[in-house]
């Protein structure tokens, strides 16, 4: 079923009886052409993407639990391309401009919204730093402003522009970023796929691979052996527990980031906001919700929460520059695993096992990266080479020497 | 989390830093063959088991020793911690 404006008046007005499950819920088959591990946000952009840009047929995505029920629906919803190294940005910009399309190609309301995002810089170092950023920004094709202080008086006068220590000096705005709904771009992406006749499998836990002589024939799970052609891992947090199956040990740990959210508020913040001198961002939401975070926990854990010494540190990152957000209440918070790479940066690669393909180490920047990280790894299966805003995402860039290191702190997963 | 410190007893895990894998104890030697790939490995390949993990912490507020703390990752459950340099010295280190 097609949405439509028209569609909605109409099922108002009888009663709102026509809806119809938006996916099937299949019994799997014995074998496929492709198989994707993890009904995540990745996982089924690159089901949509390899059935409906690249013609794959006969794919099925297998979730051990609910689909969305990992990163994807666990996140600050900000979309952006700020990045500053070559292996990154035009990847990222890729993903922009796709998100910018996202509700036409899905025939979905993602509610994405560009409010754009405002990095703010508190010496002259890292506006000059910023400054750079903004040129490798533009040479990828993506917009970039560099503001000075009296234009972030104008638009964000709610900020402490009284900071002795921490002075605002500048800030890096990028007007085409901002924020999309977490679960509609899963739900979005889950739809279309069905649509194209790929088979989603819920409930459905892969425990082991099918392996003859070094190539993956397919995948055991609690619901049988499933046979693939091709099998494709995407499981974020739980990589190095799945690939391990495999034999395989990557150059990821797993680590705890909490998310806040406030009591609803008018509407306050235009953007996203980042804070330079702590780690701290925050944006609203629609339903005037502060959605707020900062750094790693900082220790391995696949806990889903959190301990409070990062709460304190957050929420006093947050008092630091935004003073008002004191008299605002904290709602809820949580916490996600997120698959930490040695350098910051993902991969989107084959591995060393034929038939076998892996996509992970997102750190906390996975949300972002959906439309292009399903695009380039359905690039990457229906064709078996790497789409070249992906190239350097490889698992075997460290032993190269080619790292990809936004932050430049080295193999040291906690600091990125 | 409270880490019983062998030494000072417990003491808040906020007065850590965690550097991560038990196995960065054994550094591999430069000299040998096949060092490169060795150093690749320790440098950059983990576990990152789900469950019982053994990990160095760092008491930089503190008295600066640095810990094997044996957690749950799930958990975060705390079941034992060493002075590393008892763990190290176990190994036949500097002896």
């Amino acid at each position: 079923m097609r949405y439509s404006a028209f569609g909605i008046l109409k099922q108002g007005l009888t009663g709102n009886k026509g809806w119809k499950p938006v996916w099937r819920e299949p019994e799997p088959k014995k074998s496929y052409d492709y198989i994707i591990v993890g009904g995540g946000g990745h996982g089924l952009a690159t089901a949509h993407y390899l059935a409906k840009v690249f013609g794959g047929k006969n794919i099925a995505v297998l979730e051990k639990g609910w689909i969305g029920s990992g990163n994807i629906g666990r996140n600050t919803t900000i979309v952006r391309s700020n990045y500053g190294l070559d292996g990154n940005q035009p990847f990222y910009e890729m993903s922009l401009k796709l998100w910018e399309g996202l509700e036409q190609d899905l025939n979905y309301n993602a509610m994405m919204s560009q409010r754009g995002i405002l990095n703010l810089a508190h010496s002259d170092g890292q506006r000059d730093a910023y400054a750079r950023r903004g040129n490798a920004m533009l040479m990828s094709g993506a917009d970039a402003e560099l503001l000075d202080r009296s234009a972030i008086e104008k638009m964000c006068p709610f900020l402490n522009f009284d900071n002795e220590r921490f002075p605002i000096k500048a800030g890096l705005l990028q007007r085409r970023a901002g924020t999309a709904r977490h679960d509609a771009v899963a739900w979005g992406y889950a739809r279309s796929a069905d649509l194209h006749g790929v088979d989603i499998i819920q409930n459905c836990e892969v425990t082991g691979f099918q392996m003859k002589n070094g190539k993956c024939l397919g995948v055991q799970t609690n619901q049988g052996l499933i046979k693939a052609k091709k099998t494709a891992v995407c499981v974020a947090g739980a990589s190095s527990r799945v690939m391990e199956k495999a034999g395989m040990r990557l150059p990821i740990e797993s680590h705890v980031l909490q998310a806040f959210v406030s009591e609803g508020l008018k509407p306050t913040i235009p953007g996203v906001i980042t804070y330079g001198a702590g780690h701290f961002y925050v944006s609203q939401s629609d339903k005037g919700g502060l959605v707020f975070g900062g750094d790693l926990d900082g220790y391995n854990s696949y806990a889903q929460r959190g301990n409070l010494p990062v709460v304190e540190d957050v929420c006093s990152g947050g008092m630091s520059i935004m003073p008002m957000i004191g008299r605002a209440r904290l709602l809820r918070m949580w916490g996600g695993v997120m698959d930490m790479s040695m350098d910051g940066s993902p991969f989107i690669d084959k591995t060393g096992i034929e038939g076998l393909y892996f996509n992970g180490g997102w750190c906390y920047g996975g949300f972002k990266a959906t439309p292009a990280s399903g695009y380039c790894y359905a690039h990457l299966l229906a064709t078996d080479t790497p789409h070249e805003n992906a190239s350097q995402m490889r698992l075997d860039r460290f032993i190269r020497g080619n790292m990809i290191d936004e932050k430049g702190v080295g193999a040291q997963p906690n600091l990125h | 989390m409270i880490i019983n410190h062998p030494l000072l007893g417990p003491r808040d895990a906020s007065e850590f830093t965690h550097l991560g894998d038990e196995s960065m104890i054994d550094r591999p030697d430069g000299m040998n063959e096949g060092a490169a790939e060795k150093f690749h490995d320790y440098l950059y390949l983990r576990d990152n088991p789900a469950g019982k993990y053994r990990e160095l912490w760092y008491h930089e507020a503190g008295d600066r020793s640095w810990l094997v703390v044996t957690r749950d990752t799930v958990t975060h459950e705390i079941f034992k911690v060493e002075l590393a340099r008892d763990v190290a010295r176990s190994r036949g280190r500097s002896k």
